[in-house]
């Protein structure tokens, strides 16, 4: 509501009727809009009698228990495939910030204690290892979800490994989520003041522990905006399991479509659901973002450098269909 | 490996083929959403409403309810999205002399889909300037249109470039999906029917369709950082 106020003025007695006539005037021509686009061509095909609707929202059709009791099948299918696929990427995308991190502080190394020919096999390795998972991060970033899942789907079976379709979708949507989670959380470590790295050092903590204790707390505090929305992509991500023939929400929908050939009613109902859920998720993430602002003031822990806007937009949902 | 020489026309077609719909739908994309954005900071409550309403109906649905919606709610409506039909775009259409309506039907769903997250990029970009620039804009008697075109859209056309490239770069990724409902013959699609119809094997096919999308996202990524960091220096 902010930018409101800024762009134009309290407006006085002549501005508030203006804005009253056109709102009133905008008003009647979206109404008259939706009723000629939307009411009229859905009435003239006949798609909103009770036949088609009533399996859905009518508890005396007879089909009702059965349609709901199948959708909630799939509702369920999808929240395991969400549920497991963002724990096994918060895994994954911590242990890849948490690698990447490490093999940047060890790049300067020169191992001076070691004979040269096994100081240079560890320069070797670690800058290897970084080139590595630079290369993979950009790769799996850079690749459509889809495909990666299609990929998981169609490419292990040909090396022999059979796995239940949940599977497949769980690891396409790790293998991109992971990555993602993974620069949400680096830049989000690389963003803190370089103080509290310091002062880790200063009173002696490893390296690693310095990364576990100090940096990767505060960087999931910061981030947890951005990894709540990226739990909206992967939730959205889930119903790519259609294409693998993995039975989530919308793939249900497609066999009660098949049976009861009423594809506008059933898709709105799913459509409804991802839609509620999906915006409490974005309201959660809002509501901590504010608490989070609030939290910082009175800590008095500035986020110094705020993680780079393309990472968080595209973690924002853009993500993924 | 043959299959990089055998099909190279195959994969040079696809990949030309998700350009096309990609170039497209960010055109449509960026159109439909600047209008949704006007919407949105417009000071008339019912349209800032619809806008808003928009926004969040898309933003929080599946880009494959929205695919499922054109490709056979549309049909069941008895349309063909033969309104798509603007004389210098139908020669991309009618390639291949098929009139298949999914081309048209997945640029719709590409183009609602991601105009959302357009108007979002766009507003953010609105937001970030900081409130004096208007206020002293208003100050100095501008009006609502001249403190939009000449103070807070050149500026908040900086903040919201990267945000949008972000966008464009998920369109893209997201136009894999058309390949499964039933746009033949771009990227997805070919590495569907190459490892599935015609029995090549696996890994040659990923990476030639795993290039195929890097050459669009990478450098485009790549641009982006590079817009970002010049931009962090010049804040400095």
């Amino acid at each position: 509501m902010t930018q409101q106020t800024v762009l134009y003025d309290v407006p006085g007695p002549r501005q508030r009727r203006l804005t009253l006539i056109i709102s009133i005037l905008a008003t009647i021509l979206v109404a008259a809009g939706a009723y000629f686009l939307i009411y009229q061509p859905l009435d003239e095909k006949g798609q909103l009698s009770m036949e088609l609707w009533g399996p859905l929202i009518d508890p005396s059709n007879e089909n009702f228990t059965l349609v709901w009791q199948r959708i909630w099948v799939g509702i369920e299918n999808t929240l395991i495939a969400a549920g497991l696929a963002i724990v096994t990427s918060l895994v994954i995308g911590t242990l890849l910030a948490v690698l990447r991190l490490q093999l940047k502080s060890i790049a300067g190394n020169r191992y001076a204690g070691f004979s040269s020919p096994v100081a240079y096999l560890l320069r070797g390795l670690g800058t290897g290892l970084a080139v590595l998972t630079r290369v993979c991060v950009e790769v799996f970033r850079g690749l459509p979800v889809v495909i990666t899942i299609f990929f998981v789907a169609r490419g292990f079976p040909e090396f022999g490994i059979t796995l239940d379709t949940l599977w497949y979708l769980v690891i396409g949507l790790t293998v991109y989520n992971g990555v993602v989670i993974a620069e949400i959380l680096r830049s989000g470590m690389e963003g803190l003041p370089s103080g509290q790295r310091e002062a880790a050092v200063a009173i002696g903590l490893s390296p690693l522990q310095t990364t576990g204790l100090i940096l990767l707390p505060q960087a999931f505090r910061i981030m947890l905006p951005a990894l709540i929305s990226q739990l909206v992509v992967v939730l959205k991500d889930t119903s790519l399991g259609f294409i693998i023939s993995y039975e989530e929400t919308l793939n249900i929908g497609k066999q009660i479509i098949g049976v009861l050939s009423n594809p506008i009613q059933v898709y709105f109902v799913i459509a409804v659901l991802f839609i509620l859920v999906n915006y409490s998720l974005s309201k959660l993430a809002q509501y901590v973002q504010k608490r989070l602002a609030r939290g910082r003031k009175t800590a008095n822990l500035p986020a110094q450098n705020p993680p780079p806007a393309a990472l968080v937009s595209q973690a924002e949902g853009a993500g993924g269909p | 490996m043959s299959v990089w020489v055998d099909k190279f026309d195959v994969f040079a077609g696809g990949f030309w083929l998700t350009f096309q719909i990609c170039v497209l739908a960010a055109t449509g994309a960026l159109i439909l959403g600047a209008v949704v954005a006007v919407l949105r900071i417009s000071p008339v409550p019912p349209l800032r409403a619809v806008g808003t309403a928009y926004v969040t109906i898309f933003r929080n649905m599946p880009l494959t309810v929205v695919m499922f919606f054109s490709a056979f709610a549309l049909p069941a409506l008895g349309s063909n999205a033969d309104f798509l039909r603007i004389p210098v775009l139908d020669l991309v259409f009618t390639r291949l002399s098929t009139d298949l309506p999914y081309f048209r039907f997945a640029l719709i769903a590409l183009t609602l889909y991601t105009a959302a997250f357009v108007c979002e990029a766009l507003r953010s970009g609105v937001n970030a300037v900081s409130p004096g620039q208007a206020e002293a804009a208003r100050s100095l008697g501008l009006t609502f249109t001249q403190n939009l075109r000449y103070v807070v859209l050149p500026q908040s056309w900086k903040a919201s470039i990267v945000p949008l490239g972000s966008v464009i770069i998920a369109m893209i990724k997201n136009s894999a999906l058309i390949g499964f409902f039933g746009v033949v013959g771009d990227l997805s699609a070919t590495a569907d029917q190459l490892t599935g119809a015609e029995g090549y094997a696996f890994i040659p096919v990923a990476i030639g369709i795993s290039i195929g999308y890097l050459i669009m996202t990478v450098p485009l990524g790549a641009l982006l950082d590079r817009i970002e960091r010049r931009q962090a220096v010049a804040a400095r």
